[in-house]
């Protein structure tokens, strides 16, 4: 019998595996932020142990950063706190830091695929659960708590159990105005915030084979927004060309062997999944969330479900998420208005979703009831936007180009939705409270926030694109 | 790590389904840099106001109800994969966590620490809250070596599943880094090998 591309790369990466006990792990590349490390780097001081393999992992301030002045010191002194004791840690344990300055600074599941460190085939952990992004280039990349980033530091390994099979397939055209944000966002509405729980998600048909690189990354990003372990896409050509040439990405007879074994990386024909799921790309429409979970997500011209269409243990969930979220079954969210567009997270905030919204803002203005923030995912996409232009069309639109970090998307520097503000946001999770303490999250794809910012309201973005057809 | 064998105890009901870990803690208290004090901002922004003032109608401000055990509706811990939401409810006083459905990563992070996380079927989770909001004083028995769980005042009893690997673990209060340090030589050799 075959195997699919998960039992492959597992089993490549397998130290020990006995009856009884979770399979024992090979991890290539160990990602880490300040947030989540700190009492990993205490455990390991506590049991005098070094860090086994410094040149495995990496290291990047993202979360606690502000996104405005980073030349200046972190005002916010719990945040300059945690960022000052990641840099002390790196080098105490002789780790390469991208912090706050070095040109290769990000989030972190921006800067890996970037800079050409995340690679087919590898198995990548992090302790932060959009870990999951990494799998666009074929690689087994999953979330892990504090403890697993203490292991993982202590023995370059992790005690897993092995993790069960999905495949998801998309096939057909996405309509203008669609995205793979609205893909992802459908199939978590199909299968419900935690659909895919306990499983490994390969996303294959010929939609996804026609994404980039960056549209892919979207996709597997929220993969854990249905509770999955992680996602990932057989590489391709789309993923060689990408991977080609970056920083890190091996170079000359290293590059051909790579490739070599990249080629490999594929579910086989007769390899059998634990449950197949297969969508219609024609079905999708540009898609808006409305409730306090990603699961809880429509087609932007539809109106929200009534409370009894739930299932009865559902309904008091489902009625208190409307009443935080301020809106009523059975109604539309077309034309509600909204305070603030964010577009950034390691969901959206690569360039490819920078120059799609410029080319949608261009000679377009904001609504002046509007908030609106673009964050580049890392430090290159801020310098690539700036040597584009882009900050000129984001400038002339009333958008403010603001530098890299994961801002709005979490409520945990300074950059944060204020109490009962409606936020269109392209991050990943829309829980209470996530964007700052009783904010109103909208998630979206960028094209439909920033179609949001310029009418003030919630927007089919396609109405907008007809429009300029006839300009 | 904590050991953990067996346990009686009142509960706390929180029925809501789908409870992120953005609500067990919000990221802006994840700034501390050692383990313990999040117990303090365990479901903050349901217990407390703006102005960090009591919510009365929340269940953890509730005196009626208290105890080791918490019981929460389906598809509990979903979100981050912060293992602050494990330390906050183990900080607050909880040993148990039980629901019909946990996240991945939630339930592998509570078990890291010696929280244990049971998984019940939705019936049985029914008849928890049930029988707590009948009577408050519902006492539950838990017993890992058995793996059953045990509604003391009906009698109703189920079991529940657990790795066997992580049974032993917790029972003997040893965590995953112990039993993997002793494998260096495996992973040396796997290195050595994929070198080759
Ligand atoms: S951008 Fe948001 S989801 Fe992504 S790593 Fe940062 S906080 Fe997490």
């Amino acid at each position: 019998m075959g195997k699919t591309l998960v039992e492959k790369i597992w089993d490549a990466h397998v130290v020990k595996s006995d009856v009884g006990f979770p399979d024992i792990l090979y991890i290539d590349t160990h990602f880490i932020h300040e947030v989540t490390s700190p009492q990993a780097f205490d455990g390991l001081r506590k049991r005098g142990l070094p860090l086994f393999r410094p040149k495995q992992t990496i290291a990047t301030a993202d979360h606690n950063v502000p996104t405005l002045h980073q030349d200046q010191p972190i005002k916010e002194e719990l945040s300059r706190l945690q960022v000052d004791m990641l840099t002390r840690n790196c080098a105490e344990y002789g780790i390469e830091l991208y912090g706050l300055g070095h040109p290769f600074q990000g989030i972190v599941h921006v800067i890996g695929p970037e800079l050409g460190i995340t690679l087919p085939g590898a198995t990548i952990v992090c302790g932060d659960s959009h870990t999951s992004t990494h799998g666009a280039f074929g690689c087994i990349a999953f979330g892990i708590g504090t403890s697993q980033v203490e292991q993982v530091m202590a023995t370059q390994c992790l005690l897993q159990q092995r993790p069960k099979t999905m495949k998801i397939e998309v096939n057909g055209h996405l309509g203008a105005g669609v995205t793979s944000k609205d893909i992802i966002l459908y199939i978590i509405s199909k299968i419900s915030a935690a659909g895919g729980t306990g499983y490994f998600i390969e996303y294959a048909g010929s939609t996804i084979q026609a994404l980039s690189m960056e549209a892919r990354m979207t996709i597997c990003n929220m993969s854990i927004e249905m509770g999955a372990r992680g996602g990932l896409i057989a590489p391709d050509e789309t993923t060689f060309d990408y991977v080609k040439g970056r920083e890190f990405a091996p170079k000359g007879e290293q590059w051909d062997l790579a490739l070599s074994k990249w080629k490999s990386l594929y579910s086989d024909e007769d390899a059998v999944f634990d449950q197949v799921l297969t969508f219609d790309a024609t079905d999708i429409e540009p898609m808006i969330t409305y409730g306090t979970n990603p699961g809880m997500g429509m087609g932007i011209t539809q109106h929200i479900p009534s409370s009894s269409s739930q299932a009865l243990s559902e309904q008091p969930s489902f009625e208190k998420a409307l009443n935080y979220m301020g809106i009523e079954a059975d109604a539309p969210l077309l034309g509600k208005e909204i305070d603030y567009v964010f577009i950034g997270s390691c969901t959206n905030s690569r360039i490819e979703d920078l120059r799609q919204v410029a080319e949608f803002v261009y000679g377009k203005t904001k609504s002046p009831n509007v908030i609106a923030w673009i964050v580049p995912g890392s430090k290159q996409v801020e310098q690539q936007a700036i040597a584009e232009g882009l900050d000129k069309v984001f400038e002339a639109a009333g958008f403010q180009l603001r530098e890299p970090g994961c801002s709005a998307c979490l409520g945990m520097n300074e950059d944060k939705i204020p109490a009962d503000k409606y936020c269109v946001s392209t991050s990943n999770r829309n829980f209470e409270g996530r964007q700052g303490p009783n904010s109103r999250t909208f998630l979206a794809s960028p094209l439909t926030a920033a179609a949001a910012a310029i009418t003030g309201k919630i927007t089919d973005v396609r109405a907008l694109m007809v429009e300029n057809a006839y300009v | 790590m904590k050991k953990f064998i067996e346990l009686t105890s009142t509960v706390v009901p929180l029925p809501n389904e789908n409870v992120d870990t953005d609500q067990i803690i919000p990221a802006r208290f994840l700034k501390a840099t050692t383990r313990e004090g999040f117990g303090d901002n365990l479901f903050c922004d349901w217990r407390y106001d703006a102005q960090r003032q009591i919510k009365p109608d929340f269940v953890l401000n509730n005196p009626t109800y208290s105890g080791k055990i918490l019981v929460a509706g389906k598809n509990f811990g979903c979100g981050s994969s912060r293992e602050h939401a494990a330390w906050a409810i183990q900080d607050y006083g909880f040993d148990v966590v039980i629901s019909s459905f946990f996240a991945d990563i939630f339930k592998g992070n509570a078990l890291n620490n010696g929280l244990l996380p049971i998984q019940v079927s939705d019936e049985f989770l029914q008849k928890i809250f049930v029988a707590v909001y009948h009577d408050a004083a519902t006492q539950i028995n838990v017993n890992l070596v058995e793996q059953t769980i045990t509604l003391l005042s009906s009698g109703d009893q189920a079991h529940f599943d657990i790795n066997a690997y992580k049974k032993s673990c917790l029972i003997n209060g040893y965590d995953d880094i112990d039993f993997i340090l002793n494998q260096r030589k495996a992973i040396e050799e796997y290195e050595d090998r994929l070198a080759l």
